[in-house]
């Protein structure tokens, strides 16, 4: 296991950049990961998330900046160790199609020189449901099943860091939640996870942390804290018939900061504080006559921080 | 640097059960020395035995060379070129293995498979020749020296062929180019194999082991040479 585990930080980049030629793969990007966080990696297509996971993976050279992978500096001579210690999980699953599934499994076991092979092959085919399909090729799997054959690839040597890049893709809902239990259970057994994802309700479900990228790092955090940097709290009220006077019920009321009418008989209110304020409204309301059908904080998800970010990328004309 | 005898063998295995699972390369792997051996085996079982003696000065069997100069370097061509064009590249090089390792694991499992097919066409083609050709023109084929020469020569021609065939997969991302070029890099010692054959160099034994020392310094230069050519990041950024 990691020999830098008893600094809590598994993984770390410090103005990490990589260019080709002209190109920006991805800028400045620094950051530090617990052991046992599991970190989304989030962007558009072109942001350098793939780019980022080959560099501390070390298939990649930076062209700056440093990084800790699984507690060993980030240095060419200090690739066989650090690939000793992570595993990556590429979008594409990059199977032999013409041998089966145990012999693809064989074959990497062999390349981390596994001394118990057999008994592990077993083991993380349990753990992708895949023991019945130990004998088939590979290539009449089908993709969501090649993709769990991947992530049994990336199992086999007990990594300290896991990179999985896009597991779900392509997959279909069932498989999808299959591969997030996974996910929850490696978690458990305080695997640290460096998830690069599309999908933004996975990485919301998933990950302790995410980060932005789009080139550079635009945001990084937990979800929710994302969203209060963001986004303002809201109350969405809705009554039965328009207020007469709503100024008069919204105003003043303890942590309500302002109020805006967004329909007929609807109204969103922007507060500080949701448990003072949602008691303060509906005791105003009730005190007015008003037939209220509901009061709601408005949720805003981890899709909306996402798209906040690249919208004002993209009307900056950046990256 | 250390080699992981652990690794070769894990990646060598994998080679050897993907050839033969692969029906164009063990057609390729056929139909290449069988085309190679036709000539010369014609022309030996044609011969009359008046004409034995013209075969002490001009050898068939030099001919042969041609199977581990070309089979070798086509399954070579595919190595690199082949895995990237697949898909599964990258999840080799996440894993701890050293390009010298990997290199040298494609090497052996393109040497292993070459070599036994060369040896397997050498003796049928002794056997055709003994059973079939005229007493006095088997006697001239089967001399000790030309077939010390033969069975010394194959494994130094195919490992060379076989570097030249890794060194252009490493370069060419489209493995058709790297095919081709692949059984282009065996051209050159068909060449001399046949400029011998038709007497047109006479082989001496100095000549033998002047070509064997520098055959035998290639090879050996030629896993280092592969390796600095073998470029981790570019193999990457390029493929597919």
């Amino acid at each position: 296991m990691s020999a830098n585990k008893s600094s809590g930080v598994a993984l770390s980049a410090q103005g990490l950049s990589k260019r080709f030629g002209d190109r920006i793969a991805f800028q400045d990007v620094s950051f530090e990961i617990g052991h046992g966080e599991v970190f989304g990696f989030l962007g558009p297509n072109g942001a350098g998330k793939t780019t980022t996971v080959r560099t501390l993976g070390t298939l990649i050279a930076p062209t700056s900046g440093s990084a800790i992978v699984a507690g060993i500096p980030l240095t060419p001579e200090n690739g066989v160790e650090i690939r000793q210690r992570i595993a990556i999980m590429p979008e594409s699953p990059g199977l032999y199609l013409r041998l089966t599934v145990a012999e693809n499994l064989e074959c990497f076991a062999g390349l981390y020189a596994l001394p118990d092979a057999s008994q592990r092959i077993e083991r993380v085919l349990r753990a992708v449901n895949l023991t019945g399909r130990a004998n088939d090729p590979c290539g009449k799997l089908s993709k969501g099943l090649r993709q769990r054959v991947s992530l049994a690839r990336a199992l086999l040597h007990d990594a300290d860091v896991l990179f999985l890049d896009e597991p779900t893709s392509g997959l279909d809902p069932v498989a999808a939640r299959e591969v997030h239990d996974l996910i929850h259970g490696l978690r458990q057994r305080g695997v640290t996870i460096f998830l690069t994802t599309h999908r933004l309700e996975e990485a919301e479900r998933l990950c302790d942390r995410v980060a932005l990228l789009n080139t550079t790092l635009r945001a990084i955090g937990r979800p929710d804290e994302l969203r209060e940097q963001l986004f303002a709290t809201t109350l969405l009220v809705r009554t039965l018939a328009p207020l007469p006077e709503p100024d008069r019920v919204f105003g003043g009321l303890p942590a309500v900061d302002s109020w805006r009418q967004d329909g007929p008989a609807s109204y969103v209110l922007t507060v500080s504080d949701s448990t003072i304020a949602a008691p303060a409204v509906t005791r105003a309301l009730i005190a007015s006559g008003a037939d209220v059908l509901s009061i709601a904080e408005s949720h805003h998800s981890l899709e909306d921080v996402y798209l906040e970010l690249i919208n004002e990328d993209v009307e900056a004309g950046t990256p | 640097m250390s080699v992981s005898a652990t690794r070769v063998r894990a990646l060598y295995r994998k080679e050897l059960r993907e050839y033969r699972r692969n029906g164009t390369i063990v057609a390729t792997m056929a139909a290449i020395p069988l085309s190679i051996v036709i000539f010369p085996l014609v022309e030996v079982l044609a011969l009359p035995a008046s004409a034995a003696s013209a075969l002490l000065n001009g050898d068939p069997l030099v001919i042969l060379l041609g199977i581990p100069a070309i089979v070798p370097s086509v399954v070579a061509g595919y190595a690199v070129a082949g895995e990237r064009e697949q898909g599964t590249l990258e999840p080799v090089l996440t894993t701890p293995i050293r390009r010298e390792e990997l290199l040298l694991a494609k090497a052996l499992a393109a040497l292993v498979p070459s070599l036994v097919v060369a040896y397997a066409m050498y003796i049928f083609f002794l056997a055709c020749t003994v059973l079939f050709a005229q007493p006095a023109v088997a006697s001239a084929v089967l001399q000790g020296p030309d077939l010390l020469a033969q069975v010394l020569f194959t494994p130094l021609i195919a490992l060379w062929s076989i570097w030249v065939g890794i060194a252009i997969s490493t370069r060419m991302s489209d493995v058709r180019v790297a095919l081709q070029l692949g059984a282009l890099a065996g051209l050159p010692i068909l060449l001399v194999a046949y400029l011998i054959a038709f007497n047109v160099i006479h082989a001496t034994p100095g000549l033998a082991l002047g070509a064997a020392a520098a055959l035998l310094v290639l090879d050996g230069l030629g896993w280092r040479l592969v390796s600095a050519l073998f470029n981790r990041e570019r193999l990457i950024i390029s493929a597919r």
